[in-house]
Formats: C-alpha cells, sequence, structure tokens
C-alpha cells in the first residue's frame, strides 16, 4: 500500500518523577493519500501524544522511545530537528482542539499567517499576504483583506478555528493531523468545519488523522478507525465495519455510549470506572478492570486477532467470534 | 471525677503521629539551606542577645577605649594586650564588640517594627475583612495609597518630620509595612470568612471581637508568618539604610547602618574593616532570616502543596 | 478612551491634593515649625515677629490654603540654606537624578529580560538555578552595602571607576548630561548598576515567570507546528507576551527608583535631588524638603497615568476593552 504515514510500533513514554507513563506503546497504523483516518479514545488514552509524536513536538519529559513513523519512506523519528522543521508546517500540519489558545493573543492574524508561509516558501512580504489572504477565503472567512489585520480575540471561536485550520493548509500539507479541532465549538460550527476540512482534504490529496473522543463527530468522516485506550491500539478496521459490529468491549461500550435517534427510548449506556492511571497500569489488558466479559485469562497480554482482513482487535473475549 | 474516666496513657507514645506541626516541621526540614539559615540566625540573635557577656569590651564605655588605638587593622593588639579581632574604628572601639552591640539595636528595631506592624496590620486587615462595606473601602484605601509609594520615600517623609531616634525609626517602619499585613490578613480572611466555621459561629451569636480573634485569626496565621518573616528582614535592611544615610538611630545607639556609615569615610584610604564587617553581619542577618522566609513560604502556601 | 482618559486625569488631581494635605500635616505639624525655623537666640518679640511673618500664628486651615495656594503658583518657598526658591533648587538638580534613574531602569531591561529568558528556558541547569540564587541576593540586599562594595572593589582595589561625582558632563537642551561624554558615562557606570540592582532582580523574575507560563501554551505549540525557528518562537511569540507585564512594572518601577536614587546618591555622591533631599533633612531646609515630596508625588502619579495608557496601547485585549 503507498501510505503517506506508516506509523510502526510507535512507543512514546514519559519519564516523570513519578515513574515511567507509557502514554503510546506499541502503536502502529498507516493512511494513505487522500484517507481519513478516526484515532479515538478517552482523555488520556495516547491519542494527542501520537499525534504530538508523528509531528515532532512532544516535549520533556516525554520521547519517543521506540517504533517509526515512515513518511513517505522517510523515517521521521530518525530525522534532525532541522529536517523536522523544514517539513513541520510544510508537509505535516497540524490543528489544535482550542481554538482560543491557538493563535498567540498578541500578534496580528496576518503576522501570524505571513511568518507561516515565509517559514517554507522565499517569497516577498507582499505576496505572502495575499496568499494568507486568499487562504482565509479560502476557510470562509469573510472579507479577508480586513480580518488580516485583526487579532485573535476579534473573532468568534469557529471563525478562529478557521484561521487555524488555513494556516495549516497554506502549504497543501501531505498529512494533517487534527486534533479534537471541533471539541470546543458549537454543533452547527462543528459540523460546517468537518465538512470543509473534509473537502479541502480531499481537494488536495491529504491524509487525515482526526483525533477525537467522541465516535459520532467521525462516522460519517473516516476511512478507517483505530481505537485507543491506555496507550494502545485495541480495535482497528474499515470505519463502518468498527461501528456496525464492534469487535472490543470497549469500543462496543464507546458505541453504546454515543445517543442516538434509533435507540430512542433506550437507557445510555456507560462503561463503568474510570480510565486506569498509565502509572499503574495492570499487567495483560488495560481495560479488564473495567469490562464485565473479564477472566483470569485477560492477565495475560491479548495477541492482535484478525476478524477481517481489514479488521483486527485485541481481546481474549471479543463481542463476535475470530475466525481462527 | 475526671480522672476515672481519663483513659491511661499509652506506655509508648506513637514517635510517628502526623499532627500538623510535625508535618510542617519535617516539610521545612526539606530544605539543607533553610535549615542552615535557621541555624546561622539562631546564633546571631543568642549572640545578639547576650553580646555584654561575650564581648572583651563594652564600646559605650568611654573608660574602656584608647583613642591612641584607633583605626587599628584586625589582629592588632591593644596597648592592654587584647587582640583586636576585626580591628577598631575611629574611636578605637573593638569592631567586633561594636559590632554585636550594633546587631543587638538592628535586631531589636526589626523584630519589634516587625511585630507592632503586624499587630497593627493584622487589626485592620480583620476589621477590613469581617465587617466590609464602608470600613474595608477606608482601610483598604488606605492601604492601596500606602503602598503605590516607595516605603524608603514613607519612612523619609516621617523621619523628617520626627528626628533621629530608635523609637521613631521603629515608628516609621511600623507604618511603611503596617499595609503589607493588612492586605495579607484581609485577603485570607475574606476567603476564611464565608466558610461555614464562621457561619456557625454567627449562628451561636458569639461576639463579634471573639469571631475575629479566636476563629477568623487562627486561620490568618500561614500567611501571616511568611510575611511577617520577610518583613523583619525589610525592616532591618531599611533601618541599616535609614540610618546609614544619617536619619535613623542616634549615634549614641548604633547599629550596624551606622556602623557601616561611620567606616565610610575611611574605605577609600583602605581602611576597609570598619565598614566591611558591620556590613557583612548585616547582610548574613538578612540571608538567614530570607532563607527561612521562602521555605515558610513554600512550605505554608497551600496553593503551592506539591 | 477620551472620557477613561478624563476619569484617571481627574482621579489623578484628587490623589495629588490628598498628597498636599499629608505632605502639609507631616511636615507643618508633626516636626514644629518654630523651633525648626527659629534660632534659639533669638528673643521673645523676634520670636513673634518671625511667627506672625510666616504666617505660624494663623489657623491651620487657612495655613493649608496659604500653603496651596503657593503651591499653585509654582511656589514652595525659599530654601534657608541655599536662600533660593526650593522648587527652582529642586529642577536644578533634577536632571542627574533622572538621567540616573532612567539609566538604571533601562540597564534592568537589558541585563534582566536576557537572564529570565534564559532562567525561563533552562529552570533546571546549573546557570539558570545560579541566575535565580543571584536574583534573591539582588532583594535582599540593602542597596547601599552593594555600593560600599561596587567602589571598594572597582574604585578602591581595582581602581577603573571613579567613585564619586558626575565627572564631565555636556549641555543638551541647555541642561547639563554625564552620558553625553565618556569621563560622565565612567561615573555613571557604579551608580547607575547599584540603583539597577533590584529592578534587575524584579525583570528577571518576572521575565522567567512570563516564559514558564507562556512556554506550555498551545499557541507557541502551534507555533512550533507551523515550522517556525525556535529564534523566532522565542524572540517574537513568547517575548512579545511577556514584555507587556514587564514593560508595565518597569514604567512603575520608574517611581520608585527615583525614591530609592536617595540611597545611591548618597553613597555615590551622585549630585541629583536625593542627595539634595538628604543634606537638607539633615539640617532641617524644610521648604526644599516640602518641594521634594511634592515633586515626587506628581512625578509618581504622572508616571502611573503613562504607564496606563502605555499599557493600553501594548495589549491589543485591553485596547478593545476600553474602546467599546
Amino acid at each position: 500500500m503507498n501510505a503517506t504515514i506508516e506509523v510502526r510500533n510507535l512507543r512514546t513514554h514519559f519519564f516523570t518523577r513519578a515513574g515511567v507513563l507509557k502514554a503510546v506503546d506499541d502503536v502502529s497504523f498507516s493512511v494513505a493519500r487522500g484517507q481519513v483516518l478516526g484515532l479515538v479514545g478517552e482523555s488520556g488514552s495516547g491519542k494527542s501524544v501520537t499525534g504530538f509524536s508523528i509531528i515532532g513536538l512532544v516535549d520533556p519529559p516525554g520521547r519517543v522511545v521506540g517504533g517509526s513513523i515512515l513518511y513517505q519512506g522517510r523515517d521521521l523519528a530518525k530525522l534532525s530537528e532541522r529536517e523536522m522543521r523544514s517539513l513541520r508546517g510544510d508537509r505535516i500540519a497540524m490543528i489544535f482542539q482550542d481554538p482560543m489558545m491557538t493563535l498567540n493573543p498578541v500578534l496580528r492574524v496576518d503576522t501570524q499567517m505571513i511568518e507561516a508561509i515565509q517559514a517554507h516558501a522565499k517569497v516577498s512580504r507582499a505576496e505572502a499576504r495575499t496568499r494568507s489572504r486568499d487562504a482565509l477565503g479560502m476557510v470562509g472567512i469573510p472579507s479577508p483583506e480586513e480580518r488580516l489585520e485583526s487579532y485573535p480575540h476579534q473573532f468568534s471561536g469557529g471563525m478562529r478555528q478557521r484561521v487555524a485550520i488555513a494556516i495549516a493548509l497554506l502549504h497543501n500539507p501531505d498529512l494533517l493531523i487534527a486534533d479534537e479541532p471541533t471539541t470546543a465549538l458549537d454543533v452547527t460550527i462543528q459540523a460546517q468545519i468537518l465538512a470543509e476540512v473534509q473537502k479541502l482534504a480531499a481537494d488536495y490529496g491529504t491524509a487525515l488523522i482526526w483525533i477525537t473522543h467522541d465516535l459520532s463527530v467521525i462516522a460519517g468522516l473516516a476511512d478507517r478507525i483505530a481505537v485507543m485506550y491506555a496507550g494502545r491500539i485495541v480495535e482497528f478496521g474499515e470505519a463502518a465495519s468498527v461501528l456496525d459490529s464492534p469487535v472490543h468491549p470497549y469500543t462496543n461500550g464507546l458505541i453504546g455510549s454515543v445517543p442516538s435517534r434509533n435507540k430512542r427510548g433506550e437507557r445510555l449506556r456507560q462503561i463503568p470506572g474510570m480510565t486506569p492511571s498509565l502509572l499503574t497500569l495492570p499487567p495483560g489488558c488495560a481495560f479488564r478492570t473495567r469490562c464485565a466479559r473479564a477472566d483470569a485469562t485477560c492477565e495475560q497480554e491479548p495477541p492482535e486477532g484478525t476478524v477481517s482482513p481489514d479488521h483486527v482487535a485485541r481481546c481474549f473475549h471479543p463481542m463476535i467470534a475470530v475466525p481462527a | 471525677m475526671s480522672a476515672a474516666i481519663t483513659p491511661p496513657a499509652p506506655a509508648t507514645p506513637h514517635p510517628r503521629e502526623e499532627t500538623p506541626f510535625r508535618r510542617f516541621v519535617s516539610e521545612f526540614a526539606e530544605s539543607k539551606l533553610a535549615l542552615l539559615g535557621l541555624g546561622v540566625f539562631v546564633l546571631i540573635a543568642l549572640a545578639a542577645i547576650f553580646a555584654p557577656w561575650i564581648t572583651p569590651q563594652n564600646p559605650y564605655d568611654l573608660a574602656q577605649l584608647d583613642i591612641m588605638d584607633g583605626r587599628l587593622p584586625p589582629g592588632s593588639v591593644s596597648g592592654a594586650g587584647y587582640t583586636y579581632l576585626l580591628g577598631t574604628d575611629d574611636q578605637g572601639r573593638d569592631m567586633f564588640s561594636g559590632m554585636l552591640y550594633g546587631l543587638r539595636i538592628s535586631l531589636l528595631v526589626g523584630v519589634g517594627s516587625a511585630l507592632f506592624a503586624a499587630v497593627v496590620g493584622t487589626t485592620l486587615g480583620l476589621l477590613a475583612a469581617f465587617f466590609g462595606r464602608r470600613i474595608d473601602t477606608v482601610i483598604m484605601r488606605l492601604v492601596d495609597l500606602q503602598l503605590s509609594f516607595p516605603s524608603i520615600l514613607v519612612a523619609l517623609m516621617i523621619l523628617a518630620g520626627l528626628g533621629k531616634g530608635v523609637m521613631n525609626v521603629v515608628l516609621a517602619l511600623v507604618i511603611v509595612e503596617w499595609a503589607y499585613y493588612a492586605r495579607t490578613v484581609r485577603a485570607t480572611a475574606m476567603v476564611e470568612r464565608r466558610r461555614e466555621y464562621i457561619e456557625a459561629a454567627q449562628c451561636l451569636a458569639l461576639p463579634w471581637r471573639r469571631i475575629m480573634f479566636h476563629h477568623l485569626l487562627p486561620n490568618c496565621l500561614p500567611p501571616l508568618i511568611v510575611i511577617a518573616t520577610q518583613q523583619v528582614a525589610r525592616a532591618i535592611a531599611l533601618e541599616a539604610t535609614l540610618s546609614f544615610l544619617g536619619l535613623g538611630v542616634p549615634i549614641t545607639e548604633p547599629s550596624l547602618g551606622l556602623l557601616i556609615a561611620n567606616g565610610y569615610q575611611y574605605m577609600l584610604s583602605g581602611k576597609y574593616w570598619i565598614s566591611f564587617y558591620p556590613g557583612i553581619a548585616l547582610l548574613v542577618t538578612i540571608i538567614s532570616i530570607n532563607l527561612v522566609g521562602d521555605q515558610l513560604r513554600d512550605v505554608l502556601n497551600p496553593r503551592l502543596t506539591r | 478612551m477620551l472620557t477613561w482618559l478624563v476619569r484617571r486625569l481627574i482621579q489623578a488631581l484628587f490623589v495629588v491634593l490628598a498628597m498636599t494635605v499629608i505632605v502639609f500635616i507631616g511636615v507643618h505639624i508633626i516636626g514644629n515649625p518654630v523651633d525648626i525655623l527659629i534660632s534659639p537666640e533669638a528673643d521673645q518679640a523676634e520670636r513673634a515677629r518671625i511667627i506672625a511673618n510666616l504666617g505660624l500664628d494663623q489657623p491651620l486651615w487657612r495655613q493649608y490654603l496659604v500653603f496651596l495656594n503657593g503651591a499653585l503658583h509654582g511656589d514652595l518657598g525659599r530654601s534657608f540654606v541655599f536662600n533660593e526658591p526650593a522648587l527652582k533648587l529642586i529642577a536644578g538638580r533634577m536632571p542627574a537624578t533622572m538621567e540616573l534613574a532612567v539609566t538604571a531602569v533601562l540597564m534592568s531591561v537589558v541585563i534582566g529580560v536576557p537572564l529570565g529568558l534564559y532562567a525561563g528556558l533552562k529552570p533546571n541547569g546549573l546557570l539558570g538555578r545560579t541566575i535565580m540564587a543571584g536574583s534573591i541576593l539582588g532583594f535582599s540586599l540593602p542597596t547601599f552595602w552593594v555600593g560600599l562594595m561596587l567602589i571598594m572593589v572597582f574604585a578602591v582595589q581595582l581602581g577603573w571607576l571613579p567613585s564619586t561625582g558626575r565627572g564631565q558632563t555636556a549641555a543638551l537642551f541647555g541642561v547639563q548630561w554625564s552620558f553625553l561624554t565618556w569621563d560622565g558615562l565612567r561615573h555613571m557606570a557604579m551608580p547607575a548598576l547599584n540603583l539597577s540592582l533590584f529592578n534587575i532582580s524584579l525583570v528577571l523574575r518576572l521575565t522567567r515567570a512570563g516564559v514558564r507560563e507562556t512556554l506550555p501554551m498551545d499557541f507557541i505549540k502551534f507555533a512550533r507546528a507551523k515550522g517556525l525557528s525556535p529564534a523566532r518562537v522565542i524572540f517574537v511569540h513568547v517575548l512579545k507576551n511577556i514584555m507587556i507585564p514587564v514593560v508595565t512594572v518597569v514604567g512603575l518601577e520608574l517611581g520608585s527608583t527615583i525614591a530609592f536614587a536617595v540611597v545611591t546618591e548618597s553613597v555615590f555622591a551622585w549630585p541629583g535631588m536625593g542627595k539634595l533631599i538628604i543634606d537638607s533633612i539633615n539640617v532641617l531646609d524644610r521648604p526644599v524638603i516640602v518641594a521634594y515630596l511634592m515633586m515626587i508625588v506628581l512625578l509618581f502619579i504622572t508616571i502611573n497615568l503613562l504607564v496606563d495608557i502605555l499599557y493600553t496601547m501594548l495589549d491589543p485585549r485591553v485596547r478593545l476593552e476600553t474602546k467599546g
């Protein structure tokens, strides 16, 4: 497969005073050109750290300690900071969760856009400005010429996220990592942004990793879905397959806790208990403390089981029988 | 009767029992630097208190001075066969003795003014927090006004009016410092005032003085202790500065600052010891208090709980 | 903006008025002016004549009004010692103090910001820790003692710098300045450093705290995700955010720096108004004391006002609020 990005056995650990925190522990997946991968999990499951590992922005005490991140065949984990920087914002871009916090409050929007262009392209200020204006127009910001002169606080949350998206897409990146970019927004704006990012990504053939804790957000967006729990991918497969016939009890629980029309009147199910602390992770399956199906076998490390050619899960007691 | 109810004392007291005070002590002791500061300060304080018994000479007893011994370098031997460890000043006073006596004045003024200011500032801060409204506005406006002018200026203004004197310096320092206590105590008391136990005390119709001093005050103590420690150091430094400028203590009761000022004129001709050693004493005193204060702040500040 | 300015001006006026009352009471009531003004040898008739002449037999409020009237006309009495109008005397000494204080404040930024930046970026390094320990000394050491040590080392032992006076001055706008000549600069080096020590520590700590606070912000991570160089991230994105509080504090500190110049000027025999006031207090030259205090109060209020305006101009968020 001709993947834009291929993550193999990625391990990112945080070396805190209290101990080693395995935020990302043996994670593998790949995203092809123009494809959308939904990376789903509760907060603390390691999904954001996975995103930061790819773009090379894991801060101390965190460190990528193992595995490889292949971008068009090149291992990003082995690049120097300088080489990584030339890719960052150019070929690989990222947008963040809270649009209120992503733009520097004391710099004008044009400053923040022009510097992003000039970091990767040798163009004049005037031309960078023109390109910034066009980029703002493309993400649906009205009268972009005037808005260039504004400060971030003069925009609404949704508008700010559009600015951030415009900045991320300035150089038509090959890979865009979106870290819950709609969580902080109103539902109506969420849908707009979602649709716009999807369209832009499709137009340029950008591979998209959409990180979220909300399955319903990516249900209509993602081609494939990876479900993360406590630093590991517990289920991975075609979006339709994962959503319609989840295999891992955790995925099943996540789907059950999403309100939907055809379950009207039913009680919303929720997953009992809390995400375990990554410092005191029990051996074996990390989910077993919250799992109704858990038994003594779960104290072993669950192997990866294949459900169908494009659907795998790590569980001893899957919701449907795994063909041997 | 009560004797019958009292349970017998346990044969062996639990050595590891966790009381708030013990926790405070063990947390304080985590910093070796703070312990060192505390040790040094205790040593300095003892030396100052027992100065008359430690020093070889009473520097203010003119009968013991020999003007012929003026400005001798450290280690010189006096006519009476005594060694001037740190040299002598222009009057032929032993610097070591003079320094310890000066330390007494400095500490007296520093600690005394900090205590007075604490009483005044705490009372006003509690009143402001407890009664609120107009009283609060008046007191806090005063605090704002006071704090918007630098301490040295306020002290200068007061001493320009009052003239020199130990008590005048103390008064000036109290006026400079009270606002810090008032601000801190009020801020803490405002938070405490809304707690249930104060409401309960008010429901019991306890007199306001009792609520203020028996219920509110003890809970304001941690930040108060921190401020007080810092203010003692500040007061000592400010007193030294004022005395150095010739506006502080009179020549008959010289503090470290005045001793330094006296030696200043000889420094340019290389007779450094007259200013230098009192300066070092001043420095060590201030730094040791600040080391203790910094650690107290870290231990007692609930916002920094680790 | 305009109404805000007018309101601030009226406020300032009230504070000035309040201070005239306090200064008046402070100097006229606490110390008995009769004792100060009349020589002990004067006989009874002489005493009565002088008292009447100075208006000291009038009721207090009348005395205050006379004082206020004089103050409004720029007349704060004549110096007993120099037999010159007190205000003119102060004004003549002012340039020396101002150039010392302004130099000290500038030094605190030039030295404090880089040190604080370093300590903030490398908080656990040896140098970072040393800088912080040094700043504690800068806070707690009495200024006059540090001044003495500077003289002892650089003037007495090494003989590099002169220890007293302003040195050679040159005229600019009809005023004599030390900073215009090499000799003057050499004379100013130690006093300015001495005076700025406290402010250096303050700026350093403020900068460090600002760096520690700004670095984990999302907008810094986003700036890095754009592929900007570390230099641009630190010197534009981080520094611009920190400069607002730093400039505010530095501006506000100019007032106390002028006040604390009293100490430095006395140590280095710098002929500014600080040295003048100490000399005047020692000989009880009351009009000069009053003139100095009024001048300082006025200066303080002006500085506070200017800093407020500057702050409003620097921070786009505040700027918007005052407009709305």
